[in-house]
């Protein structure tokens, strides 16, 4: 049975890696309780806070921690007329934090996961494996049967090209979760006693030209890699659609880290999911995205982006351009989608003026 | 979700590349007795095979060999790639093969792992090669398809080849585990995945099984360095038969999958002495791959020896001229193409 770690067990490294270098980004509009049992692992890092739903409200960050908390006032304050493309009542406006922090790496989690414990007892600590993931190459290419050949007690079987075994550098870490599994509502409804208790202690890099369905519960990225990619889109308050923010991300990312080279990773660290959000509510929310995700993908699985699309803003421009010409006779969201994709762009690049392009990943 | 599968319907193939299987038959006999074996005795072993009773199986040797094929023919089952002339005479839909060396495993809760069962789990429980699932396989147990997955992709597509990995010795070329001769893989990952398609991975012959009426053809001797032996090192047949036939399926809309089951791989062999016979088959592996990568086969290949055929001409066309190696594989590969059709049971033929 999966159960969480208590916080007295959870045990803090002796040194925490990039801790001047990563930011942890956690979308709330309930409380950040959570976070006194993440304590020993998160304390070393600066938090963004991005506050959801009533920004009158007071939302108390546990003592002890460095952070910065924005609310619906401060997007609207920041941003201006380009706070519109910042989703309200979603926790995709979690992406603003994105293009506010400064760092280098970027590490999201949602207010209802918790440290879990691996097999042997021991809590998870799931920053530095995203860490790990985040610093050794990803292997695109060609599958190693053996799972990531980077780490400890594990390498590249026979057969793998040895031109291919420097990897490229990996820019998504993409951990799971034990305990409540993140299906969607008609899953959910079929099964709501389900529980994830599966420990599978591997991670991989998912091949080139190979989507994935990204959750954003649990996630890890280099945001001078990858971050302008890392847009969650229009969802919650006024849209047709919620609970594909992440997803859209993924997708976004997938299809440009393919073009540019990166590496996307999947699988360990697991956190503890805790809460099953209500399969009826999901069901309104996530109703369109089943329809419109069958005229996605294949949308996804066919975009070419072209060679002069070097850095992840051309690459995304781009998307946003295909996504207008070929997903509004889907529904007119994706025209608004579309146009929404080019202003979170505009707001990132003056929100991180000069440098950002030079640092993306290179196409090939 | 699997269909049960009566036993009769799975033949075990192995290939005997030592002499003496007491130990190794006994060690599986739990997991084997229920099931029809072909034990295959490498053409150039010399002493006579010591093989435990109470068992049901067939043994060929180089006699039987060469009734069958013809003297000529059986030089290409020589060594490891004697376990083809099992898959060729087998008329059971289901083979399952592992090395002469590998035991049994046990799993993380120390339980012995029945790799007969969960390679037939992984072969009758449908594919999904066109979309990663992030909890790996959906159809087992505990896990289903995550918020995203389209549920148009959500049937999957049949599995025609199941690959499973190895505790102890894991299947590393011979200057990898050179380099690292003490380390043994201890990791058991407690997964089974889709290989998405056109993606193509090295697939190890040490622990397979397949779908003989669907892909049969498609596994085939071919490949063989110049300096091949009688250790994994010194081969790549397994790794090249095993692009074949991963190009195969994607162009066939077939799945294969990877992860368990475990078996355990015994130490044997040297890595440093295999390394310069090795080094052979890690140089031609940079061709092989992007070679592999770009072949596109045509519409008109709806057949799995069609396919094959189609690969060996490409090969032929476009990789001869690096090696003479090249060659002679894309002629292994036309001239088992034919063999299947006279000697194998065809693919499309109903319960063979």
């Amino acid at each position: 049975m999966a159960e969480p770690a208590t916080a007295t067990q959870a045990a803090a490294p002796a040194v925490p890696q990039l801790k001047d270098e990563l930011d942890i980004v956690i979308p709330t509009i309930r409380n950040l309780d959570f976070l006194e049992m993440w304590r020993p692992f998160f304390q070393p890092y600066h938090l963004i806070i991005v506050q959801d739903g009533d920004p009158s409200k007071t939302i108390k960050v546990p003592d002890g921690f460095d952070y910065e908390l924005y609310n619906r006032n401060d997007i609207n304050r920041i941003l201006g007329p380009k706070a519109s493309c910042i989703s309200f009542k979603d926790s995709a406006c979690r992406c603003f934090g994105y293009m506010v922090s400064k760092k280098k790496y970027i590490f999201t989690i949602d207010d209802d996961c918790f440290v879990a414990k691996d097999p042997s007892g021991k809590a998870i600590n799931a920053l530095e494996q995203h860490i790990k993931n985040l610093l050794s190459p990803s292997t695109p290419f060609f599958f190693n049967t053996l799972y990531d050949p980077f780490r400890d007690g594990a390498d590249f079987v026979r057969g793998y090209p040895f031109s291919l075994r420097e990897g490229v550098p990996t820019a998504v870490s993409h951990g799971l979760w034990l305990n409540i599994p993140d299906y969607d509502a008609p899953t959910q409804l079929v099964k709501p006693l389900e529980r994830n208790t599966r420990f599978v202690d591997a991670v991989l890099t998912i091949p080139k030209g190979t989507l994935f369905p990204m959750c954003g519960m649990n996630l890890a990225f280099d945001r001078e890699l990858i971050g302008p990619a890392m847009y969650f889109g229009l969802m919650g308050d006024g849209q047709p659609i919620g609970r594909y923010d992440d997803m859209w991300a993924g997708w976004c990312t997938k299809v440009i880290c393919d073009h540019l080279g990166l590496g996307v990773k999947t699988g360990l660290p697991y956190i503890y999911h805790s809460k099953a959000s209500n399969p009826f509510v999901n069901l309104r929310k996530e109703y369109k995205g089943i329809f419109w995700q069958e005229e996605i993908i294949p949308f996804f699985q066919q975009t070419v982006l072209p060679k002069d699309c070097t850095t992840v803003q051309k690459c995304y421009i781009e998307l946003a351009k295909q996504v207008k010409e070929k997903l509004s006779k889907v529904d007119p969201y994706f025209d608004k989608l579309a146009e929404a994709m080019v202003t979170w762009i505009e707001a990132w690049d003056e929100l991180n003026p000069t440098g950002s392009s030079v640092t993306n990943g290179k196409a090939k | 979700m699997s269909l049960s599968i009566k036993d009769d319907e799975i033949d075990i193939v192995i290939g005997a590349l030592r002499p003496d299987l007491t130990s190794f038959m006994n060690e599986w006999r739990t997991i084997f007795s229920r099931f029809h074996l072909i034990i295959v005795k490498d053409p150039d072993l010399k002493e006579e095979l010591k093989i435990p009773e109470g068992f049901n199986l067939d043994v060929y040797k180089k006699p039987d060999i060469d009734r069958v094929v013809g003297t000529s023919t059986s030089t290409i089952f020589s060594g490891y790639s004697c376990r083809y002339f099992g898959y060729l005479v087998s008329r059971k839909k289901y083979i399952i093969s592992v090395d002469d060396d590998c035991y049994p495993a046990k799993d993380n809760k120390g339980i012995l792992v029945d790799a007969v069962a969960q390679h037939i789990t992984n072969l009758t429980t449908p594919a999904t090669p066109f979309f990663f699932n992030t909890l790996y396989d959906p159809f087992t147990e505990g896990a289903d398809f995550v918020r995203g997955y389209p549920f148009s992709l959500r049937s999957g597509v049949q599995c025609a080849l199941s690959c499973g990995l190895w505790l102890n010795l894991a299947d590393y070329d011979a200057p990898t585990q050179a380099l690292k001769p003490e380390e043994r893989n201890s990791r058991y990952v407690d997964a089974v995945l889709t290989v998405p398609a056109r993606t193509l991975m090295p697939i190890s012959g040490i622990n397979i099984a397949f779908n003989r009426e669907v892909i049969g053809p498609a596994l085939l001797p071919s490949l063989r360095l110049g300096g091949e032996g009688k250790f994994r090192w010194e081969t790549m047949e397994d790794i090249w038969s095993g692009m074949c036939v991963k190009v195969v399926c994607d162009h066939l809309g077939l799945g294969v999958k990877t992860g368990m089951p475990y078996v355990w791989r015994n130490d044997r062999g040297d890595a440093i002495a295999s390394l310069r016979k090795e080094w052979e088959g890690v140089k031609l592996m940079e061709e092989v791959v992007p070679f592999f990568q770009s072949v596109r086969l045509s519409r008109e290949a709806t057949t799995t020896e069609d396919c094959v055929a189609e690969v060996a001409n490409v090969v032929k066309e476009q990789l001869e001229s690096k090696d003479p190696m090249f060659a002679r594989a894309a002629k292994a590969m036309v001239d088992w193409v034919k063999l299947w059709k006279s000697v194998g049971s065809s693919t499309s033929s109903p319960g063979a």
